[in-house]
This record gives structure tokens, sequence and C-alpha cells, in this order.
């Protein structure tokens, strides 16, 4: 009654009333979002909810890294979980009782040092920062209280160092350092399909075995062997020597990780005349009958070129080919435009960049600063330009092969791949598979001849450059051949370079690229020629190829009467 | 039961028989219950602090018998005892509040605590629910919103007190309460709005204006910059799922700063299971849902506007503690009522909840002096 009279009246209080119920919806509301938002946040720790070690400290793991395989699934980087140990001191009981059984199951560790970490006042020391799966069991059957497991992700590399160079490795945090982990370290963090690589992991481990034994007798400092597909431009092969293991990458130095295939770049020496003459066929001003000068050294200057395997007589271009004859290539280059042409080429075929390739260990060519006329002819027998092993090789693929550029890729492709532009004329590239085809058959490369596979090649053996002065390095040279099968419709191109090697009394010590790399390139692509499903040769397209010889393109040394020239040719086998 | 007879006139008696048990039962769970989250949590911070283990248990615990006694006083308590009793608070507390940014050490940047007797007493606890009854009073005492100057009279000085300190937690919540007593009081709702939009200005003012304002609002935008505390306690409650991991098996703790105070909502998530967070969520909605129940049904419009504030208090800061815990609201330094280790606000708590059951006895009501 009260409430009537005067005062807060009781229209206020009913107003009032109702205020407050505003207040109270206002906050049943907040309070129940808190509700929402705990059981959503309990939903999203129960999705996670797996079984979990008893005593796990920060549970949190690295957010899992996609796998990396092989062309044909096969594992060459892959994610482990691995166990950290370590102990709650306060609750194992007797320290010393405790640290003496972990260091008897651990092996490793100091009895001693544990209970000193054990007794340091602390309730969090370190154990072990990575179990094994003995000791994680040997541990666990201890049955000691107050130890925490700490799951840490881990990279492993099955392959170790079969693709170490191709597949690099990472750091602590599990970001890509180097190689394919480096390249491509977003796609691996972000989308958790395996990334399939070009490689066939078959084919690798044959490069492997025979580059590796090639190394170790010719005693050479380093070497790389690839193996491409000269329709893709996928690698199914890509061997970097001294050998490297990505698990163990801490121990390893520089000179290991660096990748010999597209990391050095090598004067390539006579492999260059590959390029050299479809330039010059390609140029329309060199027919591949005509003949140039090689009877005596060539001199432009002050300087005198000569040949290693001089004839001392006119050359027709298959045989400076065939015979690598530097004297007869120089005169062949000047006679297709000289050095304009040979720097026009050059860009043409991308050598004016680096290679464009998932590798982050890439160096780009080192091109002539100036072009006179002594340069333009060194560089038209590979001197006075250096370039990575691969980066010549997919030059090479692209010129022998579809005569389109290629894209030299680790990573299998979908379909077929966007055709580069086009460099060279598919007369031209017959052409050049046919002088290939003689210079295994009958010229420097003959120790990379099968009896499975018409196999074209080039041969190259060049001087290292001195490191300090300018010249070239007596002695020390850097052996190579590039062979390409099968060589009527080339599909893969094989590659083999040698950094200083050693002949050896089966070599008659000689050091020539075609006694050193040629028969390892012959042993590979009869090993991998049948795995990739290549058949052998048709003794028709044999016949063919020979029957070449006989028309007008002949080889000056093949003269005389056709009955005579094939004999001759089958006396050579 | 039959220790107080119906029939009983006597103070006890009345006392239980008009005293809303359900809200006794409730505050004196949460009592309890913080007191076991102490148990658990504090050890590892005391550690931490080179502090014996022990160290936040027994402080607790010597506050909590105390602050139950507290409690059940202030309950005994007639609402014209209840006006005198936060009069009296507030003239004390309040003149600590001058004090403290003179005297009182500095302590994470800030200056809100005062040393008295051995102990450091946060005068503002105290001030908060004291300031809430008072105002109920000056509101009441006038019709409609005639009341307004003398309240904002009291209540500015305070705000700006805080403002210095600065805690700016409490300054929210200090203005949260006025403005829900306000509403509650009648406040045109143009005006509410009005207030609201300087609220507003004055948030953005304090981000311009305090480098910690703007980073806490800058890291709790930035999901990249969630701060480490939050991240921790984002973690103990993911670790802890649905049941938890048990009673002191928990181990964010070890890592969260303030694992026993501002974050003891995480610590219990861990150890107890989002089941029990969502249970004591739960008994905090039904404790201020029957508090506000209790003072609708209130024929005293200064019981009504009091205990408003009261429970506002109680219930917007429970609220802000469980949004930074789940990550919802910036970091803000606020206690969670009755869980969270602290000593002055146990004590201050305890008084403003007994001040509470006080206005919430049946047939309580304040013989205005006209």
């Amino acid at each position: 009654m009260s409430a009537s009279a005067g005062g807060p009246g009781s229209t206020g209080l009913a107003a009032a009333r109702l205020r407050l119920r505003v207040v109270a919806v206002a906050l049943a509301v907040a309070f129940t979002s808190m509700g929402v938002r705990l059981i959503d946040l309990g939903e999203r720790a129960s999705e996670r909810d797996q079984p979990r070690p008893a005593a796990t400290v920060d549970g949190e793991e690295q957010p899992a890294r996609a796998d990396i395989v092989d062309r044909r699934g096969r594992l060459l980087a892959t994610d482990v979980t691995t166990y950290a140990l370590a102990a709650d001191p306060a609750n194992v009981g007797d320290p010393a009782l405790a640290a003496q059984a972990l260091a008897r199951v651990l092996g490793e560790v100091d009895a001693a040092e544990l209970e000193r970490r054990f007794l340091a006042g602390r309730r969090f020391a370190w154990v072990d920062r990575e179990l094994s799966a003995e000791q994680l069991r040997g541990v666990m059957e201890l049955g000691l209280k107050g130890l925490h497991f700490l799951p840490r992700r881990k990279r492993i590399w099955p392959q170790g160092e079969l693709a170490g160079h191709v597949v690099g490795f990472t750091g602590v945090d599990q970001q890509g350092l180097s190689g394919i982990e480096l390249a491509l370290d977003r796609r691996l963090r972000e989308d958790p399909e395996p990334l399939v690589l070009s490689l066939d992991l078959r084919v690798q481990q044959i490069v492997h075995e025979e580059v590796g034994e090639a190394v170790k007798r010719f005693r050479a400092r380093a070497a790389c062997g690839l193996v491409q597909d000269v329709e893709s431009g996928e690698l199914l092969a890509l061997v970097s020597l001294p050998e490297f293991d990505p698990n163990r990458w801490q121990r390893t130095g520089p000179s290991e990780r660096r990748n010999s295939c597209t990391g050095n770049i090598y004067e390539l020496g006579s492999l260059f005349k590959v390029i050299t003459a479809a330039m010059a066929l390609d140029s329309g001003k060199v027919g591949l009958s005509d003949r140039f000068d090689a009877t005596e050294p060539l001199r432009i200057g002050r300087h005198r070129i000569r040949d290693d395997h001089a004839k001392r007589r006119p050359l027709s271009v298959p045989e400076i080919i065939a015979y690598s004859s530097n004297i007869g290539t120089a005169r062949m280059a000047f006679a297709a435009g000289g050095g304009e042409a040979e720097q026009a080429f050059l860009r043409k075929l991308g050598f004016d960049r680096p290679l464009a390739v998932e590798l982050p260990d890439r160096t780009p060519p080192l091109l002539p600063s100036r072009w006179p006329e002594i340069v333009a002819a060194t560089v038209s027998f590979g001197h006075g330009i250096a370039v990575s092993p691969l980066q010549f090789a997919n030059a090479t693929a692209s010129l022998v092969g579809s005569g389109r550029l290629l894209r030299p890729t680790l990573l299998r492709l979908a379909g077929a791949p966007e055709p580069g532009p086009q460099l060279i004329s598919q007369r031209t590239v017959t052409d050049l598979r046919w002088l290939l085809w003689l210079t295994v058959e009958k010229g420097t490369g003959t120790r990379a001849r099968l009896s499975r596979y018409a196999l074209g090649g080039k041969t190259g053996t060049a001087d290292k450059p001195a490191s300090q002065r300018r010249g070239y390095r007596s002695g020390e040279v850097v052996a190579s051949f590039v062979g390409i099968f099968p060589i009527d419709q080339p599909r893969y191109l094989v590659l083999v370079s040698l950094d200083e090697p050693k002949g050896d009394a089966s070599t008659y010590g000689f050091r020539y690229g075609g006694w050193t790399a040629a028969p390892v390139v012959a042993r590979i692509v009869d090993r991998s020629g049948p795995l990739l499903g290549v058949p052998p040769t048709e003794g028709e397209t044999l016949q063919a190829l020979r029957e070449r010889l006989l028309v007008s393109e002949t080889p000056h040394a093949l003269t005389g009467h056709p009955e005579e020239r094939l004999a001759a040719l089958d006396a050579g086998r | 039961m039959s220790l107080f007879s119906r029939s009983d006139r006597g103070v006890l008696s009345t006392w239980w028989w008009t005293l809303d048990r359900f809200l006794l039962a409730g505050f004196v769970g949460l009592a309890v219950f913080g007191f076991v989250l102490v148990l658990a949590s504090s050890p590892p911070v005391a550690r931490r602090l080179a502090l014996p283990e022990t160290q936040f248990v027994v402080k607790h615990g010597l506050f909590l018998l105390p602050a139950l006694l507290l409690l059940l006083g202030t309950s005994l308590l007639a609402p014209r005892g209840v006006l005198r009793l936060a009069t009296a608070m507030l003239g004390v507390f309040g003149a600590l509040l001058v004090v403290t940014p003179l005297a009182g050490p500095e302590i994470k940047g800030a200056t809100r605590w005062l040393p008295i007797g051995g102990v450091l007493v946060q005068p503002s606890e105290f001030v908060k629910p004291a300031l809430a009854v008072v105002v109920g009073y000056m509101l009441a005492r006038r019709p409609g919103l005639s009341g307004l100057p003398q309240a904002l009279g009291l209540v500015a000085p305070v705000i700006g007190l805080l403002v210095i300190q600065p805690d700016l937690g409490m300054t929210f919540l200090v203005a949260a309460v006025l403005s829900t007593q306000l509403f509650v009081a009648g406040l045109p709702w143009l005006v509410l709005f009005a207030g609201g939009a300087i609220g507003v200005a004055g948030g953005w003012g304090a981000y311009h204006l305090f480098d910690h304002v703007r980073q806490r609002v800058d890291a709790f935008l930035d999901p990249d910059l969630t701060p480490y505390q939050v991240e921790a306690a984002l973690r103990a409650i993911a670790n802890g799922g649905l049941l938890g991991v048990g009673p002191g098996q928990g181990v964010v703790k070890y890592h969260l700063p303030e694992a026993h105070a501002d974050f003891v909502f995480a610590t219990m998530a861990e150890e107890f299971g989002i089941l029990a967070c969502l249970l004591v969520l739960l008994l905090f909605a039904l404790l201020v849902l029957r508090g506000l129940s209790r003072l609708h049904a209130s024929e005293d419009r200064f019981v009504l506007l009091a205990g408003t504030g009261l429970v506002a208090q109680f219930a917007l800061q429970a609220l802000v503690n469980m949004g930074v815990n789940l990550a919802v609201l910036p970091t803000k330094g606020m206690t969670l009522p009755f869980l969270s280790y602290g000593g002055s606000s146990l004590l201050a708590l305890a008084l403003g909840a007994g001040m509470l059951l006080a206005l919430t006895r049946r047939g309580a009501r304040l013989e205005m002096a006209t």
C-alpha cells in the first residue's frame, strides 16, 4: 500500500520489473552463448581426440608434410612420429634409481648426469630428445611414473642417398632447405596429397650404380648422370656424385650437397658440336655434304686451333661430327654466320638465362662477355662457354627429339606438355639424328655401341679452366657422353659427365669421354631400355640408317665401292 | 531443518525461513569448488615465482573461512543494515582508493594494490559492490531518475580513480553496472543508445590512448597474434576434452601465467573437462536468474535497484572472465567470482553475495524516510 502513496510509485515499480526482465533475458543470452562456445571448443577437441600416451606434455604436433614419391609411387620422403622423453623429477620416485634404470635402457645417457638433472629442482627435465623404437619400448617396460613422451614429427628419406640431391632435406622446423623439399616447400605444407616426381627409381638406381662405378674406377672428383624423356621433358633419373644422404645432412659439407647436374657449370667441350651442327645445318648455309678443310690448324690472330683426332684433310659435315674436328666445327660455324648466329641460336636454346627446373640449386650459364672471332671459334666446339649438364642435356634433347624447346621437369606430368617454340626444321632434326648415330657407329663414340638399340651420341672431353689464372689447367678434364635412343625415333636422352677422371689400364690411360663416359651411357641404355618398354631396334631400321651412308652425303673415309663401304662398316663393329 | 521452528521469531530463525537457500547453497558451493581449483592450479604458479608450493593454497584457505563468515553475517542484515554497511565500505575503501595511486606499489604496470597489515588489498574490489548498493539507494530515494545526478556524482570520481590506476576492466565493470541500474530505474531507451555510443567512443579513445589496450585489442583481432595466455588457455580446453584429464593432472598450468587467477576457468577445463565447465556456467546462470527473479518479486525499489547492481556485477564479471578464457573477448584482468584465487576478490565477493542474500530475503524492504 505504501508503494502507491507518493515517492516511488507502483507504476515505477512495474516499469522497473519490465526492465528487469529485459536484463534477465540479455544475461541469459550471454550465458547461453558462452555455453555454445564451450560446446563448440569441446567438439573441436573431441574431433582430434586420439588415444594419447598416458603422460604427454604439450601434445601439439607440427602439421604433417606431404610425402614425396617417384612416378611409380615409391616413397622418397615421409613423416614419422618419434618421441622425445622428459621427466617430472618430483614424480619419478627415487631420482637415483630412476636415472639408473633410464640410463640402462637408453644406453647413451649417463646415469649420474641424469640424476643431476633430476635433482636440479625443476619440474621438467629432458632425458632424451629422440627415442628409437627399441628405446621407447624399453622405457615403457620400465613402468616408471612421471615420464612425459613428447611426440615429434620427423622427416625421413627412405631411399637415402639414391635421390638425395633431387629430394633435398628439411630443417628442424620441417621447413624445406634444399632440393624439391625447398623448391616446393609451400605445396608440401599445404596439400597433403603425395607429391609425384618424374623420377623412376629403377632407372635412378641403374644410373646411380653405373655412374658410381665409373667414378670409383676413374677416381673422378664428381659426376652427373641423368635420363630425360625427350617427348615430355620429364627427368627419369638425376644422379649427382659424390652422393648425399638427406637423413644425415647435418654431417655433410657443401661439396656433397651441391648438385653437379644443375649447380655446377662446365665447359662441356665437343658435346657442344651437336649444337653448332644443328645451327649450321638449319641456317641453310651449310649442307650435310659440304666439306671444310682440316688439313692445317686454324689460325685466328695469334691463336691456333688444333684437332685431337687430326685427319689432316678436308672433312664433310658428318666426318667433322663423327671425328669431332675442332677445325671443321669452327669453319662450319663461320660459314653459318659466326658469332652473331651463335649468340642468336644460344638465346633460342635458353642459354642466356638460368634453367627453369624445380630445383633451387641452379647455376646460370657463363657466356663470353665479348664475341670476337676467336671466341666464336672456341664456342663452336664448347670452350669459353660453361653450362650445367642438365641445361645442355635439355637443349640436346630438344634439338634431337622434336626440334621444339623442352621444359625440363622433375614432376610427373598428367598429360602431354604444351609444345615449346620450334627451334629447327624437321629436316635438320633428322640429319642431326643421323650424325649422332654415325658418331657412335663409326666415330669417337664406338665404345657406346649396343646390339639391342641404335644409339646416337656425342663424346666430349674438355680441359678444365684454371680457377685462379687465365687459360686451362693441364691434365684435368671433364669427360662426357650424351646418348639418345632409339636414334630413329628418340625417346630418352642419357648424359654422363665425369669431373676429373683419371684414365686406367683398361682405357690405356685415356680420359676421353669416348673411353670413360660412353661405355657408362651404353650400359645405362642397355639396362634401362627394356625396363622402360623401349623395343629393340629392328634390323630394317638399322639397314636404313646404314644405307644412308651409301648415298650422296658420304663421309670421305668411306669413299669407294658401295660394297667396300658396307664391308668397312661391318668391320668396325 | 528442525533447528529453526517456523513459529520462532528469533533473528536466526527468521533469517533461515526468509532466506533464499538456493542462492546461499550456490555461493557456498562455488567458494568451496574455488578452493579445490586453487589447490590444483596454484602450486606451479607458486613454484614459478619461487614461493613455497602451498603459498597460495594456505592464503586462499585463510581467506575462505572469514569470507564464508562474512557472507553469512552480511546476509543476516536487514536492508537498512546493508545500506549502512555499503556506505561505510564505500567511505573506507573509497578513501583507500584515493591513496592507492599515491602509496601503492606498481605491479605488472598498474597500481591497484595497497599493503595493509602485511597483505595486499585491492580497494577497488570492495568499492565495487558498495558502490552498487549506494547508487541503488540514491536512485531509489527519488522517483524515476531524479536521483541520477547524485549517483553520477558518486560514480564519476570512482571511475576517474580506476582510470588512473589504470584498471580498465574494473572501469568497464563499474560503468556497465551503473548502466544496468539506470536502465532498470527507467533510463529512456534513447539515452541508453546515446550512452552506448559514448561507450564505443570511450573504447575508441582507450584504444588510442593506452598502449596495452591497443596491443590487446590488436592481438585479439589478429588471429596470428593470439596472446600466449589465450592460446595456452585454448590448448588447455582442447587438452581436457569433455571429461578432463583429472584433478591435478593438467599440464597447461605449468605454462599458463595467472593459471590460478584470471585463467582458472581454462585450468578447470583441462582438469575437470568441458562438461564440468558447462555445469559451472549453468550454476552461474542459475544464480543470476534466481537473483533477478527474487528481485522481480520485491515490492521495494531500493532492494530492486541495489540488488540489480549486485547481480549485474556478479554476472558481468563471470561473463567477461569466461569470455577471455574462451577467446571471445580481449584479455582483461578480471577474476571469476569465487573460483579465482585472490583474497581481496574473495572477501569482496562474499560481502557482495551476502548483501544480495540479505536483499533477496522474503519481505525485505527499506522504509524510506520521505
